[in-house]
C-alpha cells in the first residue's frame, strides 16, 4: 500500500467550497458542584467560545495538547453533550435547537470514531450486532438485507464477513478500530468526527487505519473533523488545521500555510518541537521551549489564555482578550501581535 | 488515487456471501460455557435433586407430615423415620419435604422481587441524573428503617385482607415474598447504580447515542447486560437471605403459621430440643445450606457464561 496513498491524502481542497458544518461561539462549561447541597461553585471551561466552518469533502484537523477541549468540541458538535452556548449549523439546521425525533432523524448523517477501541465496542455484543445496531435502530432493510450489509461493511473496512459472529475481545486493537469505523459508516453518513482514532494503536498499524480512513473518504465522499495531538499526523491527513489551547482556537489556516509560516506564538512553539526529516534543517531548527504547565480550564488566565506561557507576552495580553481575526483570507489568528 | 479507489471498490464488490463460519447462537454459546463450569453443573444437579425431592417426595414418602403420634416423639434417625421425629412424633423427612415447597418458592420468588426492584432502581438512578438523588435517598431510607416494627405493622394491616382474598397459604406467601423483596433490594440497587454510572460514560454508550439508539434500547442493550456480574452475585445471596429471613419471620409469628413446616420453622422449633434430639435441626439446616450453596454455584456459572471473554477460553 502506502507511499502513493500517503502522499495523495492531503490533496489541495477544492475551491468554491460549500459549508457543511458551521460552528459559532461554541461554549461547553462543566459545572463544578461542591458541598452538601451540591451548589455550583465554578465551571470547567472545556470549550470557551470557538468558531469555525467545515467544508464539504474536506478534513479539518483539530490539534492541541491533551485537555485543551478537542474531544469535548467533537462531542458537542454531534450533540452527545449539550452546548452551554453557541450554535452549530449542520447544512443549515441548528443542531442545538433540535430535539427528540428531529435530531434523531439527522443522526445517521453524522457519526463518530472513538479513541479507545476497547471501550468503544460493547463487550457483550457480537461484531455483527454492533455494526447492525445503526441499521436496525433506523429500520433499514429486512433482517436478511441487514446481514448482507453487515458483511459488505466488514469487507469495506478490511475484515471478513464471517467475523460478524465473533466478539470484540477476539480482535486486535487495529481490527477493533476497523469495526468502530464500520459502525460509523453503516448509515452512509456525510460527516464523521474522528477523535484521535489512532492514538491508542500500535505505531505499526496506525498507518493502515489512517489509510483506511482516507480511502473511505475518497470512496464515500466523507467530511472529517480529525482530532489529534500528533502534529505530523495532522499535517498528513488534514486540508486545514485548527490549533486549540485551553478551550479556544489560537490559529486556523490551510495546512501548508500553517506549517510553513505559523503566525501564533503557540503554533510556533508546537511546531518547533516537531523533528524535521531533513538533517540540515533539523540541526538549524530552533526550539521554543514553553515554560510551565497548561493552566486549569476551571480557572483560565485573564486576557489571552496563552499569556502565562507566551514568550512574547506584553502587559496588554493579560488585560485584553485577543480577537480571533482573519489575517488574510482563510487564515485566522487570535493574537494581538500577529501580522 | 485511482488505484486506491479501485482497491476499495473491488472490496465493496467482493462477494459478501461466503459466511463459512457457522452461526453461533448466544444461547448455545452460553450453555456450552456453563457446562464447562464444574461447580455450576454440580450446583445445578444438586438444585434439581432438591426441587425434585420437594415436588415428588411428598407423593411417594408415605408418612403424613401432620400426623401426631407421641409414642414415637423425639426419635433420632431410623429406618422408619430417616430424619427422626419431632416432639409430637411427626416424621421430619415428610415435614422437610412438604415444607421445602414453601421455603424454595419463597426463596426464589422473593429473590426475583428484590432483584428486579434493585436492578430497576439502580439502573434508573445511575442512568437518569435527575432521579439519582431522590432514588438514592429512598434507598438510604430503606436501609436505615427500623425494619422489625414496620414489618409488624405491615403484617397487621395486610394479613387478614390477603388471607381473605387469596386463601391462607397464597395470601401469606404473597405477603412474605413482598415483605422480603421490599426489604432486600437496597444493596443490589447501590451496586448496580455504581456500575451503571461507570458504564454509561463508556464510549460504546456514546456511540449508541450518536447512532440515535432510543434510551430504552440503550438501557436494555448496553447498560443492563454489562451489569450482569453484580446482579448474579446478588441473586445468589438473595435466595439465601430470603430463605433465612422467612425463617426469622415465621419465628416471630409474622410469616407462615406454625402449621406450615417451612425449613426455617423446623430449625427454629427444633433448636429448643437441641440437647434431646439434635437430628431435628440437622436435616432442614442441611437443606437450607445445600440450597444456598447450589444457588451460589449456579450464579457463578451463569455470570461467567454470560461474559464473552471468559466464554471463548
Ligand atoms: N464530563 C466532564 N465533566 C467535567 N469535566 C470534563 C468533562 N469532560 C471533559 N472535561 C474537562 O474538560 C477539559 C477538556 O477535555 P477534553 O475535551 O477531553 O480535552 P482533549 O480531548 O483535548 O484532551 C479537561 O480539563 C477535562 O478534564
Ligand atoms: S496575545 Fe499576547 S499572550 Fe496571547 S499569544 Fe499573542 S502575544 Fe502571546
Ligand atoms: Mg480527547
Amino acid at each position: 500500500m502506502s507511499t502513493e496513498t500517503l502522499s495523495g491524502g492531503a490533496a489541495a481542497p477544492p475551491r468554491a467550497r460549500e459549508v457543511m458544518v458551521d460552528v459559532k461561539g461554541l461554549k461547553k462549561h462543566f459545572p463544578i458542584m461542591k458541598g452538601v447541597f451540591r451548589r455550583q461553585v465554578g465551571a470547567v471551561k472545556a470549550v470557551d467560545g470557538v468558531s469555525f466552518e467545515i467544508y464539504r469533502g474536506e478534513t479539518l484537523g483539530l490539534v492541541g495538547e491533551s485537555g485543551s477541549g478537542k474531544s469535548t468540541t467533537g462531542r458537542v458538535i454531534l450533540q452527545l453533550d449539550q452546548v452551554t452556548e453557541g450554535t452549530i449549523l449542520f447544512e443549515g439546521h441548528d443542531l442545538t435547537q433540535l430535539h427528540g425525533e428531529d435530531l434523531r432523524s439527522l443522526r445517521p448523517r453524522m457519526q463518530m470514531v472513538f479513541q479507545d477501541p476497547h471501550a468503544s465496542l460493547n463487550p457483550r455484543m457480537t461484531v455483527g450486532s454492533i455494526i447492525g445496531e445503526p441499521l436496525s435502530e433506523h429500520r433499514q432493510g429486512s433482517s436478511d438485507e441487514r446481514q448482507q450489509r453487515i458483511g459488505e461493511l466488514l469487507s469495506l473496512v478490511g475484515l471478513e464477513p464471517k467475523h460478524a459472529n465473533r466478539y470484540p475481545h477476539e480482535f486486535s486493537g487495529g481490527q477493533r478500530q476497523r469495526i468502530g469505523i464500520a459502525r460509523a459508516i453503516a448509515l452512509n453518513p456525510d460527516f464523521i468526527v474522528c477523535d484521535e482514532p489512532i492514538a491508542a494503536l500500535d505505531v505499526s498499524i496506525q498507518a493502515q487505519v489512517v489509510n483506511l480512513l482516507e480511502n473511505l473518504q475518497d470512496v464515500l465522499g466523507l467530511t472529517y473533523l480529525f482530532i489529534s495531538h500528533d502534529l505530523s499526523m495532522i499535517r498528513h491527513i488534514a486540508d486545514r488545521v485548527a490549533v486549540m489551547y485551553l478551550g479556544k482556537i489560537m490559529e486556523l489556516a490551510d495546512v501548508d500555510v500553517l506549517y510553513n509560516d505559523p503566525k501564533h506564538p503557540y503554533t510556533k512553539a508546537l511546531l518547533s518541537a516537531v523533528p524535521v526529516p531533513d538533517p540540515e534543517v533539523e540541526s538549524a531548527r530552533k526550539r521554543v521551549i514553553l515554560e510551565g504547565d497548561i493552566p486549569s480550564p476551571a480557572n483560565p488566565p485573564p486576557g489571552c489564555v496563552f499569556n502565562t506561557r507566551c514568550p512574547i507576552a506584553q502587559e496588554r495580553c493579560s488585560l485584553e482578550v485577543p480577537v480571533f481575526r482573519e489575517l488574510t483570507p482563510g487564515r485566522w489568528v487570535a493574537c494581538h501581535f500577529a501580522e | 488515487m485511482a488505484t486506491t479507489q479501485e482497491r476499495v471498490e473491488s472490496q465493496v464488490l467482493a462477494p459478501a456471501g461466503e459466511r463459512t463460519e457457522k452461526y453461533r447462537s448466544l444461547r448455545s454459546d452460553v450453555w456450552r460455557q456453563f457446562k464447562r463450569h464444574k461447580g455450576a453443573v454440580a450446583g445445578l444437579i444438586l438444585m434439581a435433586l432438591i426441587v425434585l425431592a420437594v415436588v415428588v417426595g411428598p407423593l411417594v414418602w408415605p408418612p403424613d407430615p401432620y400426623a401426631i403420634d407421641t409414642t414415637v416423639a423425639n426419635q433420632g434417625p431410623s429406618a422408619d423415620h430417616p430424619f427422626g421425629t419431632d416432639n409430637l412424633g411427626r416424621d421430619l423427612l415428610a415435614r422437610s419435604l412438604i415444607g421445602g415447597r414453601i421455603s424454595l418458592s419463597v426463596g426464589f420468588a422473593a429473590m426475583l422481587v428484590g432483584l428486579i426492584l434493585g436492578t430497576a432502581v439502580g439502573v434508573i438512578a445511575g442512568f437518569f441524573r435527575r432521579l439519582d438523588g431522590p432514588l438514592m435517598r429512598v434507598t438510604d431510607l430503606f436501609l436505615a428503617l427500623p425494619i422489625l416494627p414496620l414489618l409488624l405493622v405491615v403484617v397487621m394491616l395486610f394479613r387478614e385482607p390477603l388471607k381473605q382474598s387469596f386463601g391462607e397459604e397464597l395470601g401469606i406467601f404473597l405477603l412474605v415474598v413482598v415483605i422480603i423483596g421490599a426489604t432486600s433490594w437496597m444493596t443490589t440497587a447501590r451496586v448496580v447504580r455504581g456500575d451503571v454510572l461507570s458504564i454509561k460514560e463508556k464510549e460504546f454508550v456514546l456511540a449508541a447515542q450518536s447512532i440515535g439508539t432510543r434510551k430504552r434500547n440503550v438501557i436494555m442493550r448496553h447498560i443492563i447486560p454489562n451489569t450482569m456480574s453484580p446482579v448474579m452475585v446478588s441473586a445468589a445471596l438473595g435466595v439465601a437471605g430470603a430463605i433465612i429471613t422467612e425463617s426469622a419471620l415465621s419465628f416471630l409469628g409474622l410469616g407462615f403459621p406454625a402449621s406450615f413446616p417451612t425449613w426455617g420453622r423446623l430449625v427454629f422449633d427444633g433448636r429448643n430440643y437441641l440437647h434431646l434430639n439434635p437430628a431435628w435441626i440437622l436435616a432442614p439446616g442441611a437443606l437450607i445450606s445445600l440450597t444456598v450453596m447450589s444457588v451460589n454455584f449456579i450464579g457463578d456459572g451463569i455470570r461467567d457464561a454470560l461474559d464473552p471473554k471468559l466464554r471463548s477460553r
